[in-house]
Formats: structure tokens, C-alpha cells, sequence
């Protein structure tokens, strides 16, 4: 496959704090410099965008020295926390703004879509935004003419076409303006979260013609979403994005787990040395893995969950168990539970006790698991609340099925039968 | 390997002379169909409509003709008043709008450059020609009032100047827009200039011969002729109006100057433009 994207050494500066105060002074400062030919005052290198410290400078690098190749057809998820630099890359990519250094190359023509309706007049009609949105965007008045039909129908409001957009709901015309953007014939194709609005529905179809076009058409996508289930699903490989640097480029899958390790506040290990160690016992390890796999894994709402246990009892094992209570983020708790009801109960000495959370039990989100010495089932001799924090992320969800999150804190899975 | 064959290059650096015309070019379509947007949302829900472009300098002219012709009594050489006064504004109001509007063109559009990529170029050339409509339909009033005049009796005289009336359209066009977009590159970093423009322009007119012939002032203070040359806009309305209405002051070189200073201001608007608009969006 040709080379569709090369980015070269690509870094973007930005000044912070208030612009336009002593801006006059600062430019004729940079102006000066410029004169004699000597390094801009303002553009030191060698600060990073890191935004939890104070920066020295008054520069921020936003990007800092990118480089990397797109090959064409390919979908490429860009992810990162807030301020990572995906904004940027996007904006220095559709052109909005110009790099500080470094270049871009690109193999045909890139349509980007920041956003979607861009231009659109409130007091025109839905069919003459049609046509203003697509010449903003790049398309030839011939061009539209041609596809207008298909356009409407893709966008399903045909009954309010010759009605001002300003009169639509805010579905309708989110619908409108994809449908326009979704029909561009750039080869490349940059999208930015797009998919945050409209209904479940609309989302399918968002999505699954984003996965024509590069499928079919063999165009290349960029797509910047937070929505892991959606870059999962969407893209082939990605890069991960960190204070203005590439932290990571592969395939999609690892992307996004390195991303969400590095996002999660939880630990799926915690091991206690001495920290809760009394005349009574000594905790040792809690941990959580999917099943057939290590602690290392990522925890996804699809899997069948495994919680390990390792404490020395030192005491009186047969009048006491271990009882745990699952909180919600909020700290509500959801459930309760222990190994007495499996009839298992504790002995003095080493024990390593697994619980087997069923298949795709938990529904996404992060829990806190609260720690209960019971005595005799009536007498709490030990409580620890939240020892241990874990989060049950989004798994691979089929093309044009809902990303977003599905309410309840827990999705069991239920035996059915259908009688005819 | 073979250098490889990229359409699109993106760099820190553009060249100052790249003007990106061939792109322009293949936008022509948005163009006409942001002016064409213009002219639309302007008398969406009113109920006068495209009236509202003639009432404006029509009641001007009744206040200027009050104002300045019968309590200030500032001679007209001669003309009725209400035409020498139309003649001014309607040539005055065309490059005032230019310049005002062109002069926020990245204030007020910083949301879709914000977002989308083409030629910037584009916006204050839609401007500029959806003025031009305005200015069309305006025109057409000022040539609605001759013939009254000229049925009523009043002698005019039309002469073959008026034939100059397609250059000075595209003088007035490029000095506002030129002026307008030098005026924009610097709102971006420095607002002040907004409200400078929103009074300068109303000064402006005052130093411009809308309301008083230029014979007029240079016979009352003939020490300060060059500072009338120096304003591209007098050769331009005198032009106007000596074509049309056959009085003014009209020489072959002030029109010459006005041109060259025209092409220079729109030229250096041009290329500030070009250079400010890749990275305004950072500093807007």
C-alpha cells in the first residue's frame, strides 16, 4: 500500500496566557530578533506539554517533533487524554492552522470534518445548506447536483428539506450535516468525535459508512474519538497521543489497552505488605484478572472476572469469613457478598480463595470493593472501606451497535426460554 | 527511490507569493453561494425585504440635503442638491462596506475558519460582490432620480466620463478590500482596530468629497490640496460624478494616482492576508 499521510518532525507552539496584552512590545521583541537573525525569545525548546506543571516559558508545545507515515485505505484511530495534542494534529492537519515546524505531505485531497455542519445558515433551507455546506467543504456545485438525492435520503429529513434549518431539532440537523460531509470524495477523510451526537441509531449509520468508505473506496480515516468501543471497532491501527508526543503506534487493540492502563486510576493488583496485619491475620493480595489471563489484562464487560484472595488467619478461622461489598464510583454500595454462601469457609493459616464473577456481569464503570471481617456472622471485627479500586471497561462491540454506556451498574446474564 | 509525487504539502512556511488562485478558482461555486446566502438572510423575515437596500441612502439623502444644503448651505456647483448627495453616498456607502466588513472578516468567521479549511481569500471576495448587489441596487435609485430630474428639466450633462463608471466600481472594490484586509490581519492580535475602523470610516467620509465638492474645499483651503490628493477615494466620487452629472473635478492624473495607490494598497492587503490567515486562528 502507498503512502497515503507523511508527517515529518511536526511540532505546534502556542502561547499561553492572555493574548493581547503587551502583545505590541512582545512582537516587536520577536521582530527584533527576527532582524538579527537570532532564535525567537519566544519559542524556547525543550519545554513539554505537560499541563500539571507551571511552565517556565510562556510557550506551550502542543506537538512536539510527530513523525509518522499513514498508508492509504488504513483507518487510524488517534486517541489521548484531553490536551494530548489531537486537536492540534487534527487542526494543523484540515489546515485551520499552520505548524510551527515540520511539514505534512499528503496524497490527495483531505476533507475534515471538526465538526459537523460547519457554515450551516440558520434562515436557509435545509436543501441550500446542502449545497453551502458541500462548497465550503470542497465540493463542486456539479458535484452536489449529482449527489443531492442520495444526500437527502441519507440524512432522513426529506419532509423538511425546503424548511429552514433553524426550525429543526438539533437531531435533524446534526443528521443533515453528516449526510453532506459523508458523501465528500476526498481520499482522506479526518473525523473528530462526531459520533457524540445524535441518537443510537444515527451512530450506526455514522459509523458504518465510515467503515464503507475506507473498506470499499480503499480512502484512508482519521478518527479522534474517546470513545474506545468506537476506535476498536472503527479502526485498524492507532497512535496514542501523551502531552504532545507519541507514546505508542500499532494496531488498534493495543493501542486502546495502553491507553486505558494508562487512564485508569484502579489497580487490578494490590499487594498489602504488612499494611493490614494484626493479631488476627495478614493480608496479603487482592487481585483481579479475566479468566485464563493475568492481572496485567485489561478488565472488559464481556469477560468472566476472577477475584483473588491470599490472607493468613491467624485465629479462630471457623467462626469468621471474609465478606465483601462492591460501591459504585458514588460509593453506593450495589451488592454484597461472600465465601460462606459456596459453603466454603476459612481455615487458620495461608488461604487463597478465587470468586468467579459470571460472564459479563459487571457493566462498565470503575467499583470500589470494601473489606469485612465477619465474626460469627453478626459482628464486623475488621472493616476496610475501598481497599481495592478496579474499572470494567468497554470490550469490542459489533459495528452499528450502540457505544455508548447502557444504563444499570450490573448486566447479568439471565437464562430465557422461549415456549411456542 | 523516486521522489514521490504529493498533492497536498503542508509546511511552517508558505511563499509569499503563493497566492493559491488555482484553488480559489475551483471554489468559485462557494463564492456565489455565500453571496448568494448574503443577500438571502438579509430580508429573511422582514417584511419590506430587498426595499430595506433603497431606504437607507434614499433617507440619507434627505437629511444630508437638509443638513448640510439648505442650513449649512454648502454649494453643490449647481446640482440639485438630493442628486449631488445621492451621487456621494452611493459611491461612499460601496466602499465604506467594503472596507467595515472586510475588516472583521476573521473576527466574524473565526468559528468556520476555526473548523474548516479554503481559501480565505474567498470570504472578503463574497464581501466584496454582495456589496456590489447592495451597490447595484442603489445605483439604481440614483439612476431613477436623474430621470426625474432630467423630465422635471433640469439640465445635466451626461458625458462620455460615465464610461469610466466600471473602473471606478473596481477602484472602489480593491481599495476596500485592500485596505479592509491589511485592517483585518491586525484585528487579529490587536482589537483596538475594530473600534478604530467604526469611527475612522465616518471621519473619513468627512475628508472625502461626499458632501462638498472638491472645487469647493480647495478654493477655501488651497494650502492643504495635497492632502486631497492623497485620498484615493476624492478622484474617485469626483469621477463619479462629473460622468454622470457633468459637474466635478476631473483630471486624468489624480485618477492615475488614485489607480496606482489603489492596485499598491490592494496588493500589500493581499499578501498580509495570505499571511496572517494560516496561523489566526491561534491568536483570534
Amino acid at each position: 500500500m502507498p503512502t497515503a499521510i507523511k508527517i515529518e518532525n511536526l511540532s505546534k507552539a502556542y502561547q499561553l496566557g492572555q493574548i493581547g496584552t503587551g502583545t505590541l512590545s512582545r512582537d516587536l521583541e520577536r521582530w527584533w530578533a527576527g532582524v538579527r537573525q537570532k532564535e525567537d525569545p519566544f519559542l524556547k525548546i525543550g519545554e513539554e506539554n505537560n499541563q500539571a506543571t507551571i511552565s517556565q516559558t510562556n510557550i506551550v508545545w502542543s506537538l512536539k517533533d510527530i513523525s509518522f507515515e499513514i498508508q492509504q485505505g488504513d483507518t487510524v484511530g488517534i486517541i489521548g487524554r484531553n490536551g494530548a495534542g489531537k486537536s492540534t494534529l487534527l487542526k494543523i492537519l484540515s489546515r485551520v492552522t499552520a505548524p510551527t515546524k515540520g511539514s505534512i505531505k499528503a496524497k490527495g485531497r483531505i476533507a475534515s470534518l471538526l465538526e459537523v455542519g460547519t457554515g450551516f445558515h440558520p434562515e436557509l433551507s435545509g436543501r441550500e445548506n446542502i449545497y453551502l455546506n458541500g462548497a465550503i467543504l470542497g465540493m463542486r456545485k456539479k458535484e452536489i447536483d449529482r449527489k443531492l438525492a442520495e444526500i437527502i435520503d441519507f440524512s432522513g429529513v426529506e419532509k423538511y428539506i425546503d424548511t429552514p434549518v433553524k426550525r429543526y431539532s438539533s437531531g435533524m440537523y446534526v443528521r443533515l450535516a453528516f449526510a453532506v460531509a459523508a458523501h465528500l470524495d476526498s481520499e482522506i477523510l479526518i473525523v473528530d468525535e462526531v459520533l457524540a451526537v445524535g441518537d443510537a441509531e444515527f451512530q450506526k449509520k455514522c459509523l458504518g459508512k465510515m467503515k464503507a468508505v475506507s473498506n470499499n473506496e480503499g480512502r484512508t480515516v482519521l478518527f479522534v474519538s474517546h470513545n474506545m468501543a468506537a476506535v476498536k471497532s472503527l479502526c485498524s491501527s492507532g497512535i496514542l497521543l501523551k502531552n504532545g508526543i507519541i507514546q505508542l503506534i500499532g494496531n488498534a487493540t493495543d493501542i486502546v489497552s495502553a491507553y486505558l492502563k494508562g487512564d485508569s486510576e484502579s489497580e487490578n493488583r494490590k499487594m498489602f505488605d504488612g499494611g493490614y496485619n494484626n493479631e488476627d491475620f495478614n493480608l496479603k493480595e487482592i487481585s483481579f484478572n479475566p479468566k485464563g489471563e493475568t492481572f496485567n489484562a485489561i478488565l472488559d464487560e464481556y469477560q468472566e472476572i476472577e477475584i483473588n484472595i491470599k490472607i493468613d488467619i491467624k485465629q479462630m478461622a471457623e467462626r469468621r469469613k471474609i465478606t465483601f461489598v462492591l460501591n459504585n464510583e458514588e460509593g453506593e454500595p450495589i451488592f454484597t457478598f461472600s465465601h460462606s454462601s459456596s459453603g466454603i469457609s476459612l481455615k487458620n493459616g495461608f488461604n487463597h480463595l478465587i470468586c468467579f464473577l459470571p460472564k459479563g456481569f459487571l457493566n462498565v464503570g470503575t467499583y470500589y470493593l470494601s473489606f469485612y471481617l465477619i465474626q460469627d456472622s453478626k459482628e464486623s471485627i475488621f472493616i476496610e472501606k475501598d481497599i481495592i479500586s478496579f474499572g470494567i471497561q468497554v470490550g469490542e462491540r459489533g459495528i452499528g451497535s450502540w457505544m455508548g454506556n447502557e444504563p444499570g451498574f450490573i448486566k447479568p446474564i439471565f437464562n430465557w426460554q422461549s415456549i411456542n | 527511490m523516486a521522489e514521490e509525487a504529493w498533492d497536498l504539502i503542508i509546511e511552517e512556511h508558505a511563499g509569499i507569493f503563493d497566492l493559491k488562485l488555482r484553488e480559489v478558482w475551483h471554489y468559485r461555486d462557494l463564492l456565489l453561494l455565500l453571496v448568494r446566502r448574503d443577500f438571502v438572510s438579509f430580508y429573511k423575515q422582514t417584511i419590506l425585504g430587498p426595499l430595506w437596500f433603497f431606504i437607507q441612502p434614499l433617507f440619507t439623502t434627505i437629511i444630508y440635503t437638509f443638513v448640510f444644503g439648505n442650513l449649512a448651505g454648502i454649494s453643490t456647483e449647481g446640482l440639485p442638491a438630493p442628486l449631488f448627495y445621492m451621487a456621494g453616498i452611493t459611491a461612499w456607502n460601496y466602499f465604506a462596506e467594503c472596507l467595515t466588513k472586510t475588516s472583521t472578516v476573521f473576527k466574524d468567521n473565526a468559528n468556520l475558519f476555526g473548523k474548516v479549511y479554503f481559501p480565505r481569500l474567498i470570504m472578503p471576495m463574497s464581501i466584496v460582490i454582495s456589496s456590489l448587489v447592495r451597490f447595484g441596487v442603489q445605483v439604481l435609485l440614483f439612476f431613477l432620480m436623474i430621470a426625474y430630474y432630467v423630465i422635471k428639466g433640469v439640465p445635466l450633462h451626461i458625458n462620455a466620463f460615465v464610461f469610466l463608471f466600471p473602473l471606478l466600481v473596481a477602484l472602489m472594490a480593491l481599495l476596500g478590500l485592500g485596505s479592509g484586509m491589511i485592517i483585518s490581519a491586525l484585528t487579529t492580535r490587536y482589537r483596538d482596530l475594530i473600534f478604530l475602523v467604526s469611527f475612522g470610516i465616518q471621519l473619513l467620509m468627512y475628508a472625502t468629497t461626499v458632501i462638498y465638492p472638491l472645487s469647493e474645499a480647495l478654493k477655501k483651503y488651497p494650502q492643504y490640496s495635497w492632502l486631497f490628493s492623497l485620498n484615493p477615494m476624492t478622484p474617485i466620487i469626483e469621477t463619479f460624478r462629473y460622468g454622470f452629472l457633468g459637474r466635478g473635478t476631473f483630471s486624468w492624473a489624480s485618477l492615475g494616482i488614485c489607480t496606482l495607490v489603489t492596485l499598491c494598497i490592494a496588493l500589500i492587503g493581499i499578501f498580509i492576508f495570505n499571511k496572517v490567515e494560516r496561523n489566526f486562528i491561534d491568536t483570534v
